[in-house]
């Protein structure tokens, strides 16, 4: 999806170039307005000094970024030491989105790489099948994945019923909770990506590897996998992003303990207690740690594309 | 193909897939059954009954549930028609205007709300309209419903023109067509299973948006999804099974006609 | 020691179906070790469908497939001993030259070092040694095409298939890589299959040809034979250049058959098993065997009227329609012609031919 859109399609067409700056101008006032002006005004607070109320007043101070890495006492004039508090909380959030994202690969690829070999006319309806999901509301999706894992949830009462276990599983506000919402989520990011590399997979190459003696595992580990890598890498990256940023399934599935970056950026914002340099400073921390896995990706992507 | 010559199967794949649509739809699955419970408490299963669809309409929330569906419905018309109108323009100057230096950054900003942390969006938004003293409210929602939906709209309708060879519209102009005839005449009726699917898309995507309209609404005003949460946070009661039902099978159905129009093919 | 040659690849039956539809109708052929097999036929006719079944990416759907004599048509590819060089080469592209060419190797369980050892041998025999660290994208097609034949001969299989090998590339290219193949395959005494669709390049590189048509065996021989003595009227449109008649057979005595045109011209060739006197079969003889004259000569001597004359610079074929209807074409070379004067358009003239140069067909 993502590279369709940056080839943006055939520069040969140039019917309507007269008009085309009047016809980008709705989407350049837009978004230049409400999304690219918000996103430098957001870096601009980070700066700034907060108001008890919330919002702020126009003093500027590195302290938001400050206050995220240091720990300067109750007072503020202690000798800073380094705080772990919110890096832990970071540390967390890029760890849970890191098993999500590996969970995701793991049921991920094997779904991708079936889909890709069934016949075409069924193919369409198992890629249907599999997006469906995703345009269901998110929140909807996690309230529902909050009510079948509850203490008394449907699954743990089958299970009970069945005998497997003779005691609830507690899986709400778990870590495993929170990455199975994460999974839940973005599963079908990591799907689409690794069909479209199979598709594209020359099949003939398997027939080779098969011929020269090669089992069908081994031919998997070294001529399929290579071959799709760039899927893969596009799947990984398009569950750990939003992963990273979730609010929804750390909150709803992972309760108080499984505070992730979401949340305590969330928390800056909500009433009075909050602290808004503060929150801008964690989003600004977040949006780099984003751009920075999106430029490794982009030039991967170059690479890639240069040498097949 | 029996085993021996089919080098393209793998064993257990088949079943993972399995396992992955069950788990895919075992929540949604569960959660519509249980909307139908006659009981009072989510707990146990008491039977089928339409109980809670009768209390979302006239329970003792359902003012507030059906004040946050206009709410959101109507933003949502709103928006996907604003943004869709957008994006159409955008991919006309984007697909058919040929090569300029604005092309590369104009898609990048274009995509940009889908490349940001939706959370990153929603503080920055929230931040912009505090900064210029908006008042939060239904514009605001509005507003920012309108800037992340265009690139909803606008992928589907750039693909779709993407597959529209220029030679249908450079026949029109050899007919004496001007620019303007050629492209409301000819582009956009062909364009129109991508408009539509764009719009159901950037509809679909207003309506279920939550953490943007979270920070942004102010304390007033509800939309479904923060009045679902709200009550959720609240405790877990039968009647937002009911509503969730009714908000996914909407989903399904609106991804299903945007599936099958995409399909069509008007230029065969 | 016996002189009989060892069958490499013996095919008893074979017949393949898809659904409703049948792609070989019970082939049974043997390919002999050491030679060089063509499998001649054009698109659809089933013989790259028969070559993947005894590469085993087909399975069989009656019959058997046998390797000197070990029935193999129930093992998967890997365990075959036998290796493709498939039409579009199928280079793994994430590779260099050398570690594709030693990855068969590497499979059945060398070490990355005894398999480079021998892919270099390997490169060096196909004359690409300098472009081992490449990558295929990198190399021409004609390149790519032997790096695809030294990947398939470096596990030392005991037979090569190859899938049309040569189609994608250009005509030079393609007549240095016959004289190339044939040339290996004398020198590694491996069986080679080989699929085309072109029987020209059938006829240069091939000890046997079978020529196939739609799903069955039309004729199985060398290739002198096969273009001298064709089978059936496939087989004889199909290789080279030739005369078609509708004949009537009117006696067979002492091995020859006198047979007669519509119109009553009459002409004398080699019987034929399975054609009876009495018989109204097609009779195929090449333009080169025809010669042309001014007068009736003795033996079969066709009368008939110049119609064209076609100058290719090797040798002129003349068009003649004979007397009582048929056409016919005639092929002298200048050579042969020497000095002597067309025989213009319009002009009467005599088609003659030996006896041996006239074939009767089957069908």
């Amino acid at each position: 999806m993502a590279g369709g859109a940056a080839s943006g399609g055939s520069v040969a067409s140039d019917t309507y170039k007269n008009a085309r700056h009047w016809l980008l101008m709705p989407s350049w006032l837009v978004l230049g307005f409400f999304v690219f002006a918000p996103v430098c005004v957001m870096v601009i607070y980070s700066f700034l000094t907060k108001e008890f109320r919330g919002g702020v007043t126009w003093e500027p101070t590195l302290a938001a970024y400050d206050q995220f890495f240091f720990d300067r006492g109750l007072f503020g004039d202690a000798d800073p030491t380094l705080q772990w508090t919110y890096i832990e909380i970071f540390w967390r959030s890029i760890w849970q989105a890191g098993l999500a994202t590996i969970l995701s690969l793991l049921i991920g690829f094997p779904t991708a790489y079936y889909i890709a070999t069934r016949p075409a006319n069924t193919r369409a309806l198992w890629v249907f099948l599999i997006t469906i999901p995703y345009w269901v509301n998110l929140l909807i999706r996690t309230v529902s994945m909050k009510f079948l894992l509850r203490d008394e949830g449907p699954m743990n009462n089958s299970l009970l019923n069945i005998g497997i276990i003779s005691e609830p599983l507690q899986i709400i506000n778990t870590n495993l909770a929170v990455q199975v919402g994460l999974f839940y989520s973005y599963l079908p990011f990591m799907v689409l990506p690794i069909y479209a590399a199979v598709d594209r997979y020359n099949f003939t190459m398997s027939e080779a590897a098969s011929d020269l003696y090669a089992t069908k595992w081994a031919t998997l580990r070294r001529i399929v996998l290579p071959a799709v890598k760039p899927g893969v890498i596009a799947g990984c990256i398009l569950v750990f992003v939003p992963s990273l940023g979730a609010f929804l399934a750390p909150d709803l599935l992972g309760g108080a303990k499984n505070f992730m970056i979401g949340s305590l950026i969330e928390e800056q914002f909500k009433g009075n207690a909050g602290n808004w340099p503060f929150g801008a400073a964690a989003s600004m921390i977040l949006l780099s740690m984003v751009l920075v896995l999106l430029m490794v990706f982009a030039h991967q992507q170059r690479r890639a594309g240069a040498t097949t | 193909m029996n085993v021996n010559t089919d080098i393209k199967t793998y064993a257990g794949f088949r079943f993972i897939t399995l396992l992955c649509v069950v788990i895919l739809y075992a929540p949604l699955i569960v959660v519509t059954i249980y909307s139908f419970n006659a009981s009072d408490s989510i707990t146990t299963w008491a039977g089928w009954s339409l109980r809670w669809y009768a209390d979302v309409f006239t329970g003792p929330e359902s003012a507030k549930f059906q004040q946050a569906a206009i709410n959101s419905f109507s933003i949502a018309i709103i928006a996907a028609t604003v943004s869709t109108a957008i994006a159409t323009a955008s991919a006309t100057a984007i697909v058919r205007g040929g090569k300029y230096r604005l092309r590369t950054p104009s898609l990048a900003l274009i995509t940009l709300p889908i490349m940001v942390p939706e959370i990153v969006l929603a503080v920055a938004t929230l931040i912009f309209f505090n900064a210029i003293g908006f008042t939060r409210g239904y514009v605001t929602i509005l507003i920012a419903h309108i800037a992340f939906c265009i690139p909803f709209a606008y992928l589907p309708i750039q693909a779709r023109m993407q597959g529209i060879e220029n030679t249908y519209e450079h026949a029109a102009m050899d007919l004496y067509a001007t620019k303007a005839q050629a492209f409301k005449r000819i582009l956009l009726p062909l364009m129109t299973p991508g408009i539509i699917s764009g719009f159901l898309l950037a509809f679909i995507v207003s309506l279920d948006d939550f953490i943007i309209t979270n920070f942004v609404k102010g304390a007033g005003i509800e939309t479904l999804p923060t009045a679902i949460f709200g009550s959720v946070k609240q405790g877990l009661k039968p009647n937002i099974m009911a509503i969730s039902t009714m908000l996914l099978s909407l989903s399904v159905v609106m991804v299903t006609i945007s599936y099958f129009v995409s399909k069509f093919d008007n230029t065969k | 020691m016996n002189n009989i040659a060892e069958i490499a690849v013996d095919v008893r039956d074979a017949v393949k179906r898809y659904g409703e539809f049948t792609a070989l109708q019970k082939i049974s052929l043997g390919i002999r070790d050491n030679e060089f097999f063509t499998l001649l036929g054009p698109s659809g006719c089933g013989k790259t469908t028969l070559l993947r079944m005894i590469a085993g990416f087909e399975d069989v759907t009656e019959g058997g497939i046998y390797l000197f004599g070990d029935e193999i048509k129930t093992l998967p590819p890997h365990k075959r001993p036998v290796n493709t060089v498939f039409q579009n080469y199928a280079l793994f592209p994430h590779m260099t030259v050398l570690e594709n060419v030693g990855f068969g190797l590497e499979m059945k369980g060398s070490s990355r070092k005894d398999a480079a050892k021998r892919a270099t041998e390997m490169l060096e025999l196909v004359q690409l040694s300098q472009f081992a660290k490449r990558k295929p994208a990198q190399l021409s097609g004609g390149q790519q095409q032997r790096v695809a034949l030294a990947r398939a001969l470096a596990p030392s299989p005991k037979v090569l298939l190859l899938d049309e090998p040569l189609s994608a590339l250009d005509l030079k290219l393609r007549k240095a890589m016959q004289i190339e193949l044939k040339h290996i395959q004398r020198e590694t005494g491996i069986t080679f299959i080989f699929v085309t669709h072109d029987q020209a390049e059938a006829l240069t590189m091939s000890d046997r040809i079978a020529v196939m048509s739609a799903g069955e065996l039309q004729q199985l021989g060398a290739p002198r034979d096969i273009y001298e003595h064709p089978r059936n009227m496939f087989v004889a449109n199909f290789i080279g250049d030739t005369n078609l008649l509708e004949v009537s057979v009117d006696k067979i005595a002492d091995g020859c058959a006198q047979c007669h045109i519509g119109g009553g011209l009459a002409l004398t060739c080699d019987a034929v098993d399975g054609v009876q006197a009495g018989a109204k079969v097609h009779l195929s003889v090449r333009p080169e065997r025809l010669i042309l004259s001014e007068k009736a000569t003795e033996g079969t001597s066709l009368r008939g009227v110049v119609t064209e004359n076609i100058y290719i610079g090797t040798d002129i074929t003349t068009m003649i329609d004979l007397d009582g209807g048929p056409k016919m074409a005639v092929r002298t070379s200048n050579t042969e012609r020497g000095n002597k004067r067309l025989i213009e358009p319009g002009s009467a003239a005599f088609v003659n031919m030996e006896t041996g140069a006239a074939r009767l067909l089957i069908d």
